[in-house]
């Protein structure tokens, strides 16, 4: 105790004229905010602006391009292109139901059934994405080869024979068909499912699913009733998460399918990348940001969960 | 028929456990194909089939011209993405949780959009910019593009982690003699620490594997990402799948040497 | 220790004096403008329910919360613009706020090493002797128990020498029976070192136990202060009557004065209280509300009523409910006069008669009666209070 008899060094009283600290980070926030906000602003933003007044411009790469509000560029662009916007919503769609399907039952399995296997489960969903994207996307041109071990499954159950009558695969054929760009979307874009359904999983208390099931809840209802309501959030930003990346997606439909399954991001790249002609793809590329901006507020506004944003 | 009900008991308690792990090697199946690839010596440019047992590759991962060099370049402009991402985010995320100011709102907004936004059309206007400008395509227009897209990334992982902090803690140190900047040196970065190297993380992984947005900002720059894309082309060289195996094995070994510290280090304390 | 003590008291700059002090949030006014003085060495409290701006007073001396008026003077220095890192002044936070990031060892050095002293070795371990947790100086705070994380808090205070230690609900966390070994726990420190303590809390016996002075506080404003058993014996207000243990408090009207005695009259009966201890202006014919604790109440039978001492205010009842608690029997009586009359008696001959339905007089002598003010709810303080249930309950 001898410590607290000796007296302290005094501490230097401050004049009291002096404003408070506190008062001078009013400031404080602004400087923060700037440099990352006017990143944003100048690389996210302006190029937005930048793009809307490049697809009313006329003119050719030679003579340059003059803003003359040609608003034609947009119903020539659309009419044109409109299958291919149809066909990237509807593989999307269909990876973005498939991811669900796919991704509940292994986020289920890792919030409430892993046990001590947890952990490794868990890195085992990251760890791939360490390898490359293209690289794991070019491995399913080697899984789906025409007579390799999938396609001879497919064949002998006669799937293929119902895929094909539905037109999602040709002849005896997986690869280059929209059964392979959509298995690839669903492949590459699944942890991106995974991972929201899991922390909304990992929050339920698991004493909801003993209150229910004392209260004379079957296990399908205590699945209907409890956790999959509970789960909505992650639901919600999984399909987001999913959906979004998966409609402007070009890789797969390159890698893994043919002309027949082009997507609209393969028309924007090509435009831009290929045939250079900048008014169009400006137009294309703005007429997907306007659909799928639409699609995300009607669906996030309906799902009632806005804490997204 | 015991056996049968029993089983057909097991099979429906487990359906779930079942479903789930189906859809673990469906995830897992492409990486099992690249490890097994990277052993291959195949025919002709493509490694899509599978010929003869050969480690070739693995003696010689940058046998393959321009593939290393790519390989560096991604990693370089991965690194100061990082960077500048996690400085950028994390400045922002002390801003919405620390402080009330104007235009709260828009800044939000700004900050959610480009995650809602698919990468094409973030790669087009981007490019529509630079073109405007006139700015050489290369690894400046792809490190801005790249600090562009991790940032908000990284302002939400941070956020998250700073909005959980007890404010207590800060007045704790404020109260102990701590000024502003000892109060945040010494007890908001610490205790914000795993929330940015989260963003930090994420920023290098998003960095590293983008495609879409190099693609159209690169010119004639070639990230290893790239690279595989023009062989997808030209043709696959084995090398590819060493590194992409290499990447796979070494991130799972740094995880688990991590967990076992961390585990090890939990026990000796408590 | 009493070098430190004495020295404190001679240099006599160790009061904390509030002097208009009000905090305003919007509309909302958590504290109105309030002055208080809290002497050298003191143990004092600020009691109420939560939400009655008593922690917001608190934060206002360790400077975490600017006030909107007034100052705030730690002995002879005006405080009220210095940001916390400059106020001699520590605080131990409700859950503590203990830093996870550092061990116990650092937690506790924190405040030594932020003004610059090095050698905090000798300190630190002196310290943690003090709050006998040496052994534990490298763990983590989540790896002690609640009691052991109360008791670094304090540590990590009371190292710095501050001239007050304030104490923000520090028990609010732990059990009944730690809270009780804590409770004499902190007043053994608090003599031991001689530092003035500021405690709040909503708990009316910690508050009594431990505190040389108790603020009553409601709705922003100090009801009334003073020790312990001067607020028991003599509240001000309704709130205090109740919020302090137990009181009866029966409507009455004044009839007369004898002498400095005034006679009421409450349902017929006819009741005398000193006038000192009448906080109410006594106009005959004005209202009145005349209280009187439990435990001063005697029962008696009605059959004995004539043995009944003289001078002695006197109520008749039925009994409508006992309880058997062990050192005492509690019982709540019918009365003309009020509807649920408690009276607690000592368990040291019981009557087998006062069982419910008995027809009783209750008598008390006319010094342990008080008088409050008619114009105030009978049930401010009480659990019907909707401000002091949520307290009560926590």
């Amino acid at each position: 105790m001898s410590t607290l008899t000796e007296a302290p060094p005094p501490l230097t009283p401050a004049a009291p004229e002096q404003t408070p600290p506190r008062k001078r980070g009013r400031w404080t926030p602004y400087w923060l905010l700037l440099p990352g906000i006017l990143w944003l602003v100048v690389f996210f933003a302006a190029p937005m602006v930048y793009q809307a007044s490049t697809s009313v411009q006329t003119g050719s790469l030679e003579e340059g391009y003059k803003v003359t509000w040609h608003f034609v560029t947009y119903w020539d662009a659309v009419s044109e292109y409109w299958p291919q916007f149809l066909r990237s919503v509807a593989y999307a769609a269909s990876a973005t139901v498939l991811c669900l399907l796919l991704g509940y039952p292994l986020a289920y399995l890792i919030a409430f059934r892993a046990g001590r296997w947890r952990n490794l489960i868990m890195i085992l969903v990251i760890a791939p994405f360490f390898t490359s994207f293209l690289i794991r996307t070019l491995a399913w041109k080697t899984i789906l080869a025409d007579g390799g071990p999938v396609v001879g499954a497919l064949n002998t159950l006669h799937v293929l024979d119902v895929t094909s009558w539905l037109g999602w695969t040709s002849g005896d054929r997986v690869l280059a068909t929209p059964l392979a760009v959509v298995c690839g979307l669903t492949y590459n874009f699944l942890p991106f499912m995974i991972l929201p359904l899991y922390t909304s999983l990992e929050r339920i208390d698991g004493r909801l699913h003993e209150a229910a099931g004392d209260l004379y809840a079957k296990p399908s209802t205590v699945f209907r009733k409890v956790t999959f309501p509970l789960s909505m959030p992650g639901v919600v930003s999984g399909t987001l998460l999913t959906f979004i990346p998966a409609t402007g997606d070009y890789v797969n439909a390159s890698l893994l399918g043919s002309a027949d399954t082009g997507m609209i991001g393969n028309v924007i790249q090509s435009q831009f990348l290929r045939v250079l002609d900048y008014p169009t793809a400006a137009a294309l590329s703005f007429v997907l940001m306007a659909a799928i901006l639409a699609m995300v507020t009607f669906y996030i506004r309906k799902s009632g969960t806005e804490d997204l944003v | 028929m015991v056996f049968v009900t029993s089983f057909k008991n097991w099979f429906k308690r487990n359906l779930v456990v079942i479903a789930g792990l189906l859809t673990l090697a469906y995830l897992l199946l492409p990486n099992v194909v690249v490890t097994v690839f990277s052993f291959n010596k195949p025919n002709g440019r493509f490694n899509y089939e599978w010929q003869q047992f050969s480690t070739d590759a693995w003696k010689d991962p940058c046998g393959v011209a321009g593939l290393c060099g790519s390989l560096s370049l991604s990693l370089q402009i991965a690194l100061w993405a990082t960077l500048g991402a996690t400085a950028l985010g994390t400045a922002i995320a002390f801003a919405l949780v620390r402080y009330r100011f104007r235009a709260r709102g828009a800044i939000n907004s700004l900050i959610f959009l480009p995650m809602a936004m698919p990468e094409v059309v973030m790669a087009a206007s981007l490019l529509t910019l630079f073109l405007n400008m006139g700015a050489q395509l290369g690894f400046w227009t792809i490190l801005i593009a790249h600090i562009m897209f991790c940032l908000s990334f990284v302002v939400t992982a941070v956020k998250a982690r700073v909005m959980s902090m007890d404010p207590r803690l800060e007045q704790a140190a404020q109260d102990l003699y701590a000024g502003p900047f000892q109060t945040f040196l010494r007890v908001t970065l610490p205790i914000a620490a795993p929330g940015i190297a989260a963003g930090a993380l994420l920023a290098f992984a998003l960095s590293f594997d983008d495609f879409i947005i190099t693609n159209f900002n690169a010119g004639s720059t070639v990230t290893f990402p790239m690279f595989v894309w023009g062989s997808a082309q030209r043709g696959t060289p084995v090398q590819i799948n060493v590194i992409g195996t290499a990447m796979f094995v070494i991130a799972v070994l740094f995880v688990l040497a991590s967990m076992v510290i961390g585990n090890r280090r939990n026990r000796r304390k408590a | 220790m009493t070098t430190n003590t004495t020295k404190n008291q001679t240099d006599g700059g160790g009061d904390v004096r509030l002097a208009g002090i009000s905090k305003t949030y919007g509309s909302f006014t958590a504290v109105h403008p309030l002055d208080l003085t809290v002497p050298q060495g003191s143990f004092f409290a600020l009691l109420g329910a939560s939400g009655c701006g008593k922690t917001t007073t608190l934060r206002m001396i360790a400077g975490l919360e600017e006030p909107s008026g007034g100052t705030v003077h730690l002995g002879d220095q005006d405080v009220t613009a210095l940001p916390p890192y400059k106020r001699p002044v520590n605080t131990v936070f409700q859950s503590y706020a203990l830093f996870p990031h550092l061990d116990i060892y650092e937690n506790v050095a924190f405040g030594l090493r932020r003004r610059g002293i090095k050698s905090v070795k000798k300190q630190v371990g002196e310290m943690l002797d003090l709050v006998q947790l040496g052994e534990q100086a490298r763990k983590k705070p989540h790896q002690l128990s609640g009691g052991q994380q109360q008791r670094v808090a304090v540590a990590r205070a009371l190292i710095n020498h501050p001239k007050v230690l304030l104490l923000d609900e520090p028990l609010g966390a732990l059990d009944l029976k730690l809270r009780r070994q804590m409770q004499l726990e902190l007043k053994r420190i608090q003599t031991e070192v001689g530092i003035t303590f500021v405690h709040v809390t909503h708990d009316q016996e910690e508050a009594m136990t431990m505190a040389d002075q108790v603020a009553v506080m409601n709705a922003g404003r100090v009801e009334q202060l003073g020790a312990p058993a001067d607020l028991y014996e003599n509240p001000r207000t309704t709130f205090v009557a109740n919020f302090l243990g137990t009181s009866n408090l029966v409507e009455a009207e004044v009839d007369s004065r004898s002498g400095d005695d005034v006679v009421v009259k409450a349902a017929g009966d006819k009741l005398v209280l000193p006038g000192a201890r009448c906080s109410a202006p006594a106009k005959t014919g004005g209202k009145v509300l005349v209280g009187v604790r439990p435990e001063k109440i005697s029962l008696t039978h009605a059959d004995d009523a004539g043995a009944i001492p003289e001078g002695r205010n006197r109520i008749t009842g039925r009994i409508a409910n006992t309880s058997f608690i062990g050192v005492s029997t509690q019982y709540v009586v019918d009365c003309a006069a009020c509807p649920e009359f408690e009276v607690y008696a000592q368990n040291i001959d019981r009557d087998p008669r006062l069982a419910p339905g008995a027809e009783v007089v209750l008598h008390w002598s006319p010094a342990h009666t008080f008088g409050l003010d008619a114009d105030q709810s009978v049930l401010a303080g009480t659990m019907g209070d909707a401000g002091v249930a949520e307290g009560e309950a926590a």
